[in-house]
């Protein structure tokens, strides 16, 4: 547990997830329960097939067999035939999502959620809300916004990419954040939209292959952005633009619910007729604190 | 095992990454040195705690081994290192922590702040001329500060500040953080400084001026030192000159040389006369012997008196700090003629040098703890400037002590090197994110509205984690008073 009594927090080999369930004591320690008895097994499940989760997806391929697996691979078939993608661009996704299965078919839980390293999965109980926080730049806690979501909504995950994050990414975005109906779907739309957010060939942007870096990493050759300098207004707005319109098509096909690209300082919003406040709310109380 | 290009393959967990040699695994806990696989050390896991808002607690504990036992009473202070905010509550989390202490109910309101207000001032141990007072300092070619006084023996910069953080471009911001943090890490920095020397400077190391890494400092001015060795002198040696930038000292003319009855030598300094045997300006600021520019110590020497002056008088001339250093005979035609050094002076040059202390660098963080820093302590913030004020609330860095400025607000410095290695972070904004606690009575902090229903023991700081490495144990440094120790100097 974290020091605030309330959290769970578990770790293993990469995997690093903080979760919260809340309702009755009985309850939230029968979700913890279930939500540590599977987190152990599923380093060795995931890595049993890795790698055929480091190949691209196919449409027409064969199925993994473990359930996280298939999530993943559910998650980024949609973009199949369009970008190359491997189904790990989810797995943080599908592990939150998982994680949050088995506690809430352990338990009745008002609320929960399961946070895999900012990509998150969660339960609303009817009438419930959550308040969510959006952060600049993942490798940094400072709020850009606020949303509310509610049990009526369809929103059950929430995604962040950027260049700056744990994983290699091939655009330049500081942070793409993604509302969607399952977190492993929001996962794989932030990884696909935060790749759109580009300036092929921009001089400031240092790009190194993925393989260089990591030898075993599912991009292989392709080249992953190391740095941006700084660029001018107009070539945020253009490489912002990219995203938006990619992110506007998958809003379209409902891969996604709702999307903020972040690019030096400059923030964009789209599916937000409602949440106009995603932008430029001040920061809450008591975030990081600006002496 | 080995793989092609020295990456090597980890085999702490089924992912078994292959890791490039000085890159990490996905983990981002394992990393490749030079082939090893090693564990990041708890630095890294800490800054990694720090960003991704891990509620990792450093603990400083007294200098004993950890008895394994996760929390140990009074024995054991909970740092604002890596305490950081708490994603995805994203609210603050200013770990507030009840302790009892000898008997005492004492509560540590921990948070790493984020200061856009600050900057460090620079004891620079040299009396090397950097540069003009108030010329600009450079990092990065950015404006980073200035000059500020030349202290005895040192040189003070002060870096940082408001208005190079945020007063400026963006580069200047960033190259001003970027320098800040380094220094505050205790990471070596080069500056520049506008028409005069680049400095590599790091906090508790020599400097390094122009290429040349500072020895030690001088042992005094030159009529300091005059002062210091004339007995030692006397009767060995017929005049003295302590060569120095400030005040070059004149052996027979000085009042201990009097007192002594040295008699005249003859000698004529350049420079401008102060007092008896005290000479401002003998030549131009330099890096060379006492801080001046000169490399040949006759060119501060005008011709001897002929009326006074005698062949074979014997003439030393000597640098602030020994380091120079050259012994001169007076000829037929009164030229000072050079010898080899005599043993009976080798010993007063020798001791010159073993009174000038080590040059070093020293770094204080100066910032100021604003608005709303205070107010994740208490919710009537003035209250806690008056408690800091009033010695009520102990105001530590990283554990480390700090001198509280007077005057409003809380304005503090602390000793970079006194407080555990890579205590400072940074934001974009450009700010320092420097940690800070500040240690009360319990009672005292109900008083002062403090937030009683976010207090929790000290007992409730744990987690699941396979790797319990993660936090980080350090053995207090004894030479820091223990931030729990009850307070004696209440006003």
């Amino acid at each position: 547990m974290l020091p605030d009594g309330r959290r769970l927090h578990m770790q293993d080999g990469p995997i690093d997830v903080i979760v919260e369930a809340f309702g009755d004591a009985d309850e939230i320690a029968l979700a913890y329960r279930a939500a540590a008895d599977r987190f152990i097994e599923i380093l060795d499940e995931l890595c049993g097939e890795l790698a055929f989760l480091r190949r691209p997806a196919r449409d027409d391929g064969d199925l993994p067999s473990g359930a996280i697996a298939r999530r993943m691979l559910a998650a980024v078939r949609p973009y199949a035939s369009r970008v190359f993608i491997t189904p790990m661009a989810a797995v943080a996704g599908a592990v939150a999502e998982e994680i949050l299965a088995v506690m809430t078919s352990a338990a009745t839980l008002s609320r929960a959620y399961v946070n895999d390293g900012g990509d998150i999965s969660f339960h609303l109980a009817p009438g419930e809300k959550f308040a969510v926080g959006l952060v600049e730049r993942p490798d940094r806690a400072s709020l850009f916004g606020t949303t509310t979501i509610k049990s009526g909504d369809p929103i059950r995950g929430i995604a962040t990419s950027g260049w700056r994050g744990r994983s290699f990414s091939l655009g330049i975005a500081d942070a793409v954040t993604v509302l969607a109906d399952t977190a492993a779907m929001a996962d794989a739309a932030a990884t696909v939209v935060a790749n759109a957010v580009d300036l092929p060939g921009h001089p400031r942007v240092g790009r190194v292959r993925a393989c260089e870096l990591a030898p075993d990493n599912d991009l292989g050759e392709r080249l992953v952005t190391q740095s941006v300098g700084e660029l001018t207004p107009g070539e945020i707005g253009d490489a912002l633009e990219a995203g938006i319109r990619l992110a506007e098509s998958l809003c379209g096909s409902g891969l996604i619910r709702a999307a903020a690209l972040n690019l030096q300082g400059e923030t964009r919003v789209i599916g937000a007729q409602d949440r106009a406040q995603l932008v430029n709310i001040p920061v809450p109380d008591g975030s990081p604190v600006h002496a | 095992m080995p793989v092609a290009d020295d990456a090597i393959r980890c085999d702490a967990c089924p992912v078994l990454c292959y890791i490039k040699p000085g890159r990490t695994g996905a983990c981002d806990r394992y990393a490749n040195a030079d082939g090893q696989l090693v564990r990041l050390d708890p630095h890294v896991v800490l800054e990694r705690a720090v960003s991704r808002g891990d509620t990792l607690v450093p603990f400083l504990e007294k200098s004993r081994e950890w008895d394994g036992a996760l929390v140990s009473g009074e024995e054991t202070f909970v740092t604002a290192i890596g305490a950081g905010t708490t994603y995805p509550d994203y609210k603050p989390a200013p770990f507030i922590i009840s302790s009892e202490v000898a008997g005492v109910d004492m509560v540590t309101v921990v948070t790493e702040g984020i200061f856009s207000y600050c900057g460090v001032k620079l004891k620079i141990d040299t009396d090397r001329h950097l540069g003009a007072e108030c010329s600009t300092v450079r990092a990065q070619g950015e404006s980073v500060g200035h000059v500020t006084t030349n202290e005895y023996g040192s040189q003070m910069l002060s870096l940082g500040g408001v208005r190079h953080l945020t007063g400026g471009s963006r580069h200047e911001g960033t190259a001003t953080c970027d320098a800040l943090l380094n220094l505050c890490n205790r990471q070596a920095v080069e500056l520049k400084i506008d028409d005069g020397a680049t400095v590599i400077v790091q906090a508790d190391k020599a400097p390094i001026v122009d290429g040349v890494q500072e020895e030690r400092m001088r042992v005094g001015c030159g009529s300091a030192t005059i002062g210091m060795f004339a007995k030692q002198w006397f009767g060995k040696v017929d005049e003295v000159v302590v060569v120095d930038d400030h005040i070059t000292g004149v052996l027979s003319e000085h009042q201990a040389g009097k007192l002594l009855g040295v008699p005249e030598s003859g000698i004529k300094l350049k420079g401008r006369r102060s007092t008896p045997g005290r000479y401002f300006r003998v030549a131009e600021p330099g890096t060379s012997w006492g801080g001046t520019n000169i490399d040949d110590p006759l060119s501060i020497l005008g011709p001897f008196d002929r009326e006074v002056a005698t062949r074979g008088l014997r003439l030393l001339m000597v640098s602030t700090t020994g380091e120079h250093h050259a012994y001169f005979e007076l000829d037929e035609e009164l030229h000072p003629v050079e010898k080899e050094l005599p043993a009976a002076l080798r010993e007063s040059v020798e001791r010159i040098r073993e009174n000038c202390e080590p040059a070093l660098c020293t770094v204080l963080f100066m910032g100021g703890a604003g608005g709303s820093l205070r107010a994740g302590v208490t919710e009537n913030p003035v209250k806690l400037t008056h408690s800091v004020r009033d010695a009520l609330t102990r105001v530590t860095c990283g554990g480390a002590p700090v001198y509280v400025w007077p005057g409003g607000g809380i304005t503090i410095m602390a000793d970079v090197s006194r407080m555990p290695e890579n205590a400072f972070g940074y934001v974009p904004t450009p700010a320092l994110v420097a940690p800070i606690e500040f240690t009360l009575k319990l009672s005292d902090y109900a008083t002062l509205g403090g937030y009683m229903d976010h207090v929790r023991p000290l007992s409730s700081i744990t987690s699941i984690n396979r790797d319990e490495e993660s936090r980080r144990r350090l053995a207090a440094r004894p030479d820091n008073p223990w931030p729990l120790a009850s307070n004696k100097s209440k006003k």
